[in-house]
């Protein structure tokens, strides 16, 4: 199996009280920023992802986001270019570079290209539509979305094989010239690691590819729905997908001890944590979805996409919410720490604890990378860095071991979809779900 | 009660969901980005000496997309093809909102083809002072109560209460396509100013209604469609937001019989 370590690399000293007055962190005003604090961290960051290649972490993954106090990250390419350089070993994942948003495809295959060169071959490339948010901070058109993503990753496909220079002329891109003269080191095309929160379009369509589909901390019964959904298209097109297809990014927090943990682990409701990403009419903007996700969230009133209700879609912005009642959200959200760690959807403790759970949860859903999501919030160096040491020294080699018992086959151990299927072939199960009604989630 | 029926016509390559009501000579009546809202009083007015027809804008959920449409004028390119093979002869247009951009699209491609051109609140012209409202970065229901300066009476009837899910549903497929065809630039079309100049050498009659508490359309908008149509009449509504034929039927009416007289 592989394990990576991802962050989202958050401003760490954006106050909390506009970002809940704003009831987001898509929005909040920059004129908080400080370049001072933001050079030590994006320095910090960088040297943070070296330390998780010395304690032992086959990956370091990245993201970015616009707009956004949440991510500091927002050109993906600039940074992980310096990892590229300062790292030896760990695979440098991208989760992932938004293609509609950038607009710019060839530029991206240009991009990406020189990071698996300098890297010589350590670039795992994903790709994502981009959160709704972005699509208002880039302004690229939502009804859009998929058409672009879809048009843009075979352009960069035929960018990285094809023998150029040759003219372009899509529906949304065009292209005179192409003939980059920058490809991939790795041959035919670096590994594509799709991260997404259980569309089933984005699913089927990884599924097609073959491509591992990374899912982004979703509670596991959904996820076990998605992943047999996955295995059944696979099956269809002649393949059995295994743990090589599949990925979990987990929230995971580790101290010394449960209480300093749970302590520090708050930071990942800072703000209202994921939940608060962006506001319902940034996350779902209009064509974002597809018609059957619109149908699904219309007949579901108290159903949620993307954490979005339709009743929160219906109310207007100015509707119930005190904007000045902050001190009372924040003493709900830590109610909502404690259920999300109920849940597994977010794991807090010392090495012992974060094992336990790490490996129940593996146990459900098998996959073949796991990476651990460090905290949010205002969490200093000093206990970040020792949250990776203490992964890495501790909790890993037990996951590893965990792993190889459970044959968990990562994507670079068996290459996802080299296993072929009979046509007529009943598959095999790639979830565990008698060990998912043993864990009596609430 | 005037009649009215919801029928699917075969017009410019496509299946056209069109409501028609009332008799008399032809009124086209363009629906504005959130779609149309049902037959309300002023519909019933206006009913009362012309037929009535309204096309549910193709992608709004009733009508099927158009896939090779990008822009609002490549709606109005397919109006004056459905106006050609309906056979509905020299029209009166009446559009609202994004429904007069396509509208003020038609006048500015063929204005031979139109009687008159009425635009309530019109989107389609960037104005130099104030912004156009973006419908896509709130939710529906803001944009409603954005769209009216009083949110009782016949508003309330119309958009008061629960929203059915088919409703929902409804609203999403404009917002979504009104996005595929407007999200940029927003509303507007930089050619439309110069391009209106064929409407205005034939003197087509237009007339501009704008609510004098329109949140939605900034005054500007109205101030540079008159620049490019100097012969356009401009009534403004006082006390009304966006959606005058809601807030002030009366007005309205009388404005739009006036022209069509």
């Amino acid at each position: 199996m592989q394990i990576a370590h991802f962050t989202e690399r958050p401003i760490r000293y954006v106050p909390e009280a506009p970002v809940l007055q704003n009831r987001a962190f898509f929005g909040v005003s920059n004129k908080y920023f400080d370049a001072e604090k933001s050079a030590h961290d994006y320095n910090f960051y960088l040297d943070e992802a070296c330390y998780c290649e010395e304690v032992g972490f086959d990956a370091v993954a990245i993201n970015e986001h616009h707009g956004n106090p949440f991510c500091s990250g927002n050109v993906l390419t600039t940074e992980a270019a310096i990892l590229a350089r300062i790292t030896s070993k760990v695979k440098i994942v991208l989760i992932g570079t938004p293609l509609p948003v950038i607009k710019h495809p060839l530029r991206a295959a240009e991009e990406l290209a020189t990071i698996d060169i300098i890297s010589r071959g350590r670039l795992v490339s994903g790709w994502v539509r981009g959160a709704g948010s972005e699509q208002f901070f880039n302004n690229a058109n939502p009804a859009y979305n998929r058409e672009m993503f879809n048009e843009a990753h075979e352009f960069i496909m035929q960018c990285w094989t094809r023998e150029g220079p040759w003219r372009y002329e899509g529906k949304h891109f065009h292209y005179r010239h192409v003939n980059p003269w920058v490809k991939p080191y790795q041959k035919p095309v670096p590994q594509q690691w799709i991260p997404g929160v259980l569309s089933p379009e984005t699913i089927l369509w990884c599924a097609e590819k073959r491509y591992p589909y990374l899912g982004l901390g979703t509670a596991l019964g959904p996820t076990c729905d998605m992943w047999d959904m996955y295995a059944d298209k696979a099956a269809e097109l002649g393949y059995q997908a295994g743990p090589e297809n599949f990925g979990y990014l987990l929230p995971v927090f580790c101290a010394d001890t449960d209480e300093k943990a749970q302590d520090l682990g708050r930071g990942f409701i800072f703000g209202g944590g994921q939940n608060a990403f962006s506001r319902p009419e940034h996350t779902l903007p209009p064509g974002y979805n597809s018609k059957a996700a619109i149908r699904m969230l219309a007949n579901q009133p108290g159903g949620s996409w993307l954490g979005v209700s339709k009743a929160k879609m219906m109310a207007g912005q100015e509707d119930s919410w005190d904007a000045s009642a902050y001190e009372g959200l924040r003493q709900k959200l830590i109610k909502g720490y404690e259920k999300v760690q109920e849940n597994l959807q977010v794991v807090v403790g010392s090495p012992e604890t974060c094992i336990k759970k790490i490996t129940d949860i593996l146990k459900v859903i098998r996959p073949g990378v796991f990476t651990v999501f460090a905290v949010q919030g205002n969490v200093s160096d000093k206990d970040r860095l020792r949250s990776v040491e203490l992964l890495g020294k501790e909790v890993l080699p037990a996951v590893r071991a965990f792993g190889k018992q459970q044959d968990l086959q990562g994507p670079f151990d068996r290459f996802p979809g080299s296993v072929k299927l009979a046509p007529g072939t009943k598959r095999l199960p790639v979830v565990d779900r008698a060990a998912l009604a043993a864990l009596n989630l609430p | 009660m005037a009649t009215w029926k919801e029928e699917t016509v075969k017009v410019a390559g496509s299946e056209l969901v069109v409501v028609r009501g009332g008799s008399g000579k032809p009124l086209l009546v363009l629906h504005d980005e959130m779609g149309y809202t049902g037959w309300m009083g002023w519909n019933e007015e206006l009913a009362k000496g012309r037929e009535l027809i309204i096309p549910l804008q193709p992608g709004f959920g009733k009508s099927p997309r158009l896939d090779w449409a990008w822009r609002h004028r490549d709606i109005a390119n397919f109006y004056q093809n459905m106006i050609r093979e309906l056979n509905l002869g020299k029209v009166d247009l009446l559009g609202f909102s994004a429904g007069g951009y396509i509208a003020a699209e038609m006048a500015a491609a063929n204005p031979e083809q139109l009687a008159s051109l009425t635009l309530v609140g019109p989107m389609g012209i960037k104005p130099d002072k104030g912004e156009i409202y973006d419908m896509f970065a709130c939710t529906i229901n803001t944009y409603l109560r954005a769209s009216v300066a009083d949110q009782e009476n016949e508003f309330k009837n119309i958009y008061g209460g629960e929203m059915s899910p088919e409703q929902f549903e409804l609203f999403e497929d404009a917002r979504a396509e009104s996005a595929r065809i407007g999200w940029e630039p927003y509303m507007f079309n930089p050619s439309l100013p110069a391009l209106l100049r064929s409407a205005a050498n034939v003197k087509l009659p237009t007339l501009l209604i704008r609510g004098s508490d329109d949140g939605i359309v900034p005054e500007d908008c109205i101030r540079k469609y008159k620049e490019a149509l100097p012969q356009a009449q401009v009534v403004s509504i006082a006390g009304a937001g966006h959606r005058v034929e809601i807030e002030k039927k009366d007005e309205f009416v009388a404005a739009v019989k006036k022209i069509l007289a």
